[in-house]
């Protein structure tokens, strides 16, 4: 009997089992056919693109001798190449002004609008956001004229205090003078989304907070920016990963300033040259590769170090 | 800047969508469909039974240019599209010819930029296409600068003697006169400094075409290059004569004697209008760009004069070129002879070259339009009437022996902006700076497969 019963078990259970496998199968193609779209394009668009610029930085052209395989001597050539390294210390150099000085300013900015609720803090979160909807090209004309010496205004707010006004076009300041546009461009943007964190929150956290007498100063500190911490680090991560691209706004600058922003200025704008103006795809796919491994290294090393508060990744 | 640049780059591509509608690609597919769509031509196509060649140009008459050639030629019609003037369009011809495909039949480069497309073979010999019916119509020295071993690869059209253009009223207030040579160009700008006057000139990093010219004039060779020999090239950027030109220049901006403004940007055109540079180094063809730009027309009309090119030695003047371009027929091109005779045509009518030299926008290389006694005799409007023309230019012009220009161009001239930036923030010297350029582009030649010698 009980070999009976087991028996007529195991059969209804093997039912039971293709019948879920068909489901199982359904619901696979179902799923296919839901991620199809997503999936031509991605392959299409990114992974393709992606194959195809790998292969050509494993190839060298020249104008004599035609195309060679040197399979990574284009890498080997690109991390011995001193405009290439220079143009990689620039925008870790940039990123490690740029990217604190855009986070301090995002995160006071959506505390502040945070805590207050007014008419007035409403229309300066839009104001503060606003930078961010002028593209990027067009923000950095706009500042290419408010540097100006003839244009801009730095020459009379300067000349009230009997001062000349610095030139942001100098190999000097061009520095800063890009950190300010990237900064006006990009804080905006960060307190949105820590601001969208910030109203995350449960508030009833704030009141037990207050009823142990945190004061204002305590609950920013010790309850806000501790529970935005995985906000924080996805912008820092977006930011850095953003930062080590550097291109739009030193390639719109450079035709205002040739002298101070060289082709090679950063890295992408190197890979650009190489690629567009002296017709060296080759050379240009390599350094934009080595620089994505440049970024890997950068972020990896980022998330490493913040490996213990991190929930996003 | 990343996903930022991924939104830019959507719109782009929208925006590349909507002006593939008007590239020369589609030009060429709806003329081999035997009709031609106006839409895709900056320009309307009258004849619309005839074939189509396209063009890219950006003279700023381009449009009358185009519609003057169209009324008259009974066998082909330009479809005209303005890509952008100069490295702009160079960087787009490069990338067309890399990808085999979407360049022009015909397109305007200047003559310093032959040999770098000749070498990629993206340019067709014009000789057997006609060559010998117009060859009488422009000078020995101007086929030279088209031509490459016994091939011609472009139709002359403009050329770029140089000169330099000064403020009559700074000049009379300083009480100066032209200077003839450059020691007399740095004393003057001395005086001017000394009475709290304005800058003299300019130094900008981004003409670094001025600075070829300039050291040419000295007795510089930059390259020997025989393309009988392609794969051997001489290069000489840091003899005595290139590095001492440099540091002329260098030493007049480190004692605040120029300006170190890069050229062709708002700033520096408001700094012509306001009269804060005594003169302006360039060349024939400046006058029409300066006008374009708003130059000469209010406060500063009539202002402006022009005096031939200061001398290193003036018992042995030297006149040097700057600009100045060509039509040449690309190898993409469908029907290369019907495409020569466009490169052959444009810009050939007496009409489109009066319109040109009347206008300052072309100091013209055709012998009907220079010889012209209207166009030697003509009293410039810019220049307050000055015959310009025949006291500077046209003399100028018939003393050029033409140059011998590199296969690298671009990156020669890279090059030598940086270098030209890291002597204006006084870095370096002008002589170490032509000592980094001879490395740099020696590097780069070698690297390109050349023996350099």
């Amino acid at each position: 009997m009980t070999l009976l019963i087991e028996e007529s078990a195991a059969s209804t259970q093997k039912k039971a089992h293709k019948v879920r496998g068909k489901v199982r199968l359904r619901e696979h193609l179902m799923g296919w056919l839901f991620v199809g779209p997503f999936g031509i394009v991605f392959l299409a668009l990114l992974i393709a693109p992606l194959a195809y610029a790998l292969y050509l930085s494993l190839w060298q052209k020249k104008l004599i001798g035609g195309t060679n395989f040197v399979f990574l001597g284009n890498y080997v050539k690109a991390f011995t190449d001193p405009t290439f390294l220079s143009g990689v210390w620039f925008v870790v150099r940039f990123s490690l002004v740029a990217i604190p000085l855009q986070i301090v300013i995002a995160l006071a900015m959506a505390l502040i609008v945070d805590a207050v609720t007014s008419l007035f803090t409403r229309f300066s979160r839009l104001m503060i956001f606003l930078p961010y909807a002028i593209p990027t090209v067009i923000g950095a004309v706009m500042w290419g004229f408010l540097y100006s010496k003839s244009f801009g205004p730095l020459t009379d707010i300067f000349g009230l205090f009997g001062a000349t006004a610095p030139d942001f076009f100098s190999k000097n300041l061009i520095f800063y003078g890009l950190i300010n546009v990237v900064t006006w461009q990009w804080a905006g943007y960060y307190m949105i989304i820590l601001y969208a964190a910030l109203q995350g929150i449960d508030p009833s956290l704030y009141e037990a907070a207050r009823m142990d007498g945190a004061g204002k100063w305590q609950i920013a500190l010790r309850i806000k920016i501790p529970l935005i911490a995985p906000a924080l680090l996805l912008i820092l991560v977006f930011s850095l990963i953003g930062t080590l691209q550097f291109f739009n706004e030193p390639q719109i600058l450079r035709y205002l300033a040739a002298g101070t922003i060289a082709p090679g200025f950063t890295p992408n704008m190197y890979a650009y040259q190489q690629a567009f103006a002296l017709a060296n795809f080759n050379y240009g796919s390599a350094i934009s590769f080595a620089l994505g491994g440049v970024v890997f290294v950068c972020v990896y090393a980022f998330l490493f170090f913040t490996r213990k508060r991190r929930s996003f990744l | 800047m990343k996903r930022k640049s991924l939104i830019t780059a959507a719109a782009l591509l929208a925006a590349a969508g909507a002006i593939a509608a008007c590239s020369p690609d589609q030009g060429k597919s709806t003329a081999n469909a035997g009709g031609n769509d106006a839409s895709s031509c900056t320009n309307t196509i009258p004849k619309k039974q005839l074939p189509v060649v396209t063009m890219w140009g950006w003279y700023p008459n381009t449009q009358l240019v185009v519609d003057n050639f169209n009324k008259q030629s009974n066998e082909v019609q330009v479809c005209w599209t303005n890509v952008g003037q100069g490295g702009d369009e160079y960087d787009k011809f490069q990338t067309a010819i890399s990808a085999g495909t979407g360049a022009p039949d015909v397109i305007m480069i200047e003559a310093d930029r032959i040999p770098t497309f000749q070498i990629q073979k993206a340019l067709v010999d014009i000789k057997n296409y006609g060559f010998d019916a117009v060859k009488a119509n422009y000078s020995d020295g101007a086929w030279k600068d088209v031509s490459i071993g016994g091939a011609v690869y472009g139709v002359p059209v403009d050329g770029g003697p140089m000169a330099m253009i000064y403020r009559k009223d700074i000049f009379d207030k300083y009480k100066i006169t032209p200077p003839k040579t450059w020691a007399e160009y740095e004393q003057a700008a001395q005086k001017v400094k000394d009475a709290g006057g304005p800058l003299f000139g300019d130094l900008g990093a981004n003409v670094p075409a001025v600075m070829m010219a300039l050291q040419i004039q000295k007795g510089a060779t930059p390259y020997a290059y025989d393309p009988a020999q392609p794969e051997s090239i001489g290069i000489a950027l840091n003899d005595q004569a290139s590095k001492d030109v440099l540091d002329y220049w260098g030493n007049l901006a480190r004692k605040g004697l120029v300006g170190t403004q890069d050229q062709f940007t708002p700033e520096y055109i408001s700094g012509v209008i306001n009269g804060k540079y005594a003169t302006y180094i360039s060349a024939a063809w400046a006058p029409g760009y300066l006008t374009g730009a708003g130059v000469g027309k209010g406060e500063d009309t009539g202002k402006f004069a022009v005096a031939p090119l200061p001398q290193w030695d003036s018992a042995n003047p030297m006149q040097v070129n700057w600009g100045g371009s060509a039509f040449s027929v690309t190898s993409q091109a469908k029907n290369p002879e019907l495409a020569a005779k466009v490169a052959y045509g444009l810009y050939a009518d007496d009409e489109s070259l009066t319109d040109g030299w009347t206008n300052q926008i072309i100091f013209p290389l055709n012998l009907k339009a220079l010889n012209d006694p209207k166009f030697v005799d003509l009293k410039v409007s810019f220049f307050d009437g000055q015959q310009a023309n025949k006291e500077v230019y046209v003399p100028a012009a018939n003393a050029y022996t033409g140059m011998t220009y590199s296969p690298f161009g671009q990156y020669y001239f890279d090059s030598m902006t940086k270098q030209i930036g890291a002597v204006i923030d006084g870095s370096i010297t002008g002589a170490q700076a032509a000592d980094r350029i001879q490395e740099d582009v020696a590097n780069y030649a070698k690297e390109q497969g050349f023996t350099v010698q």
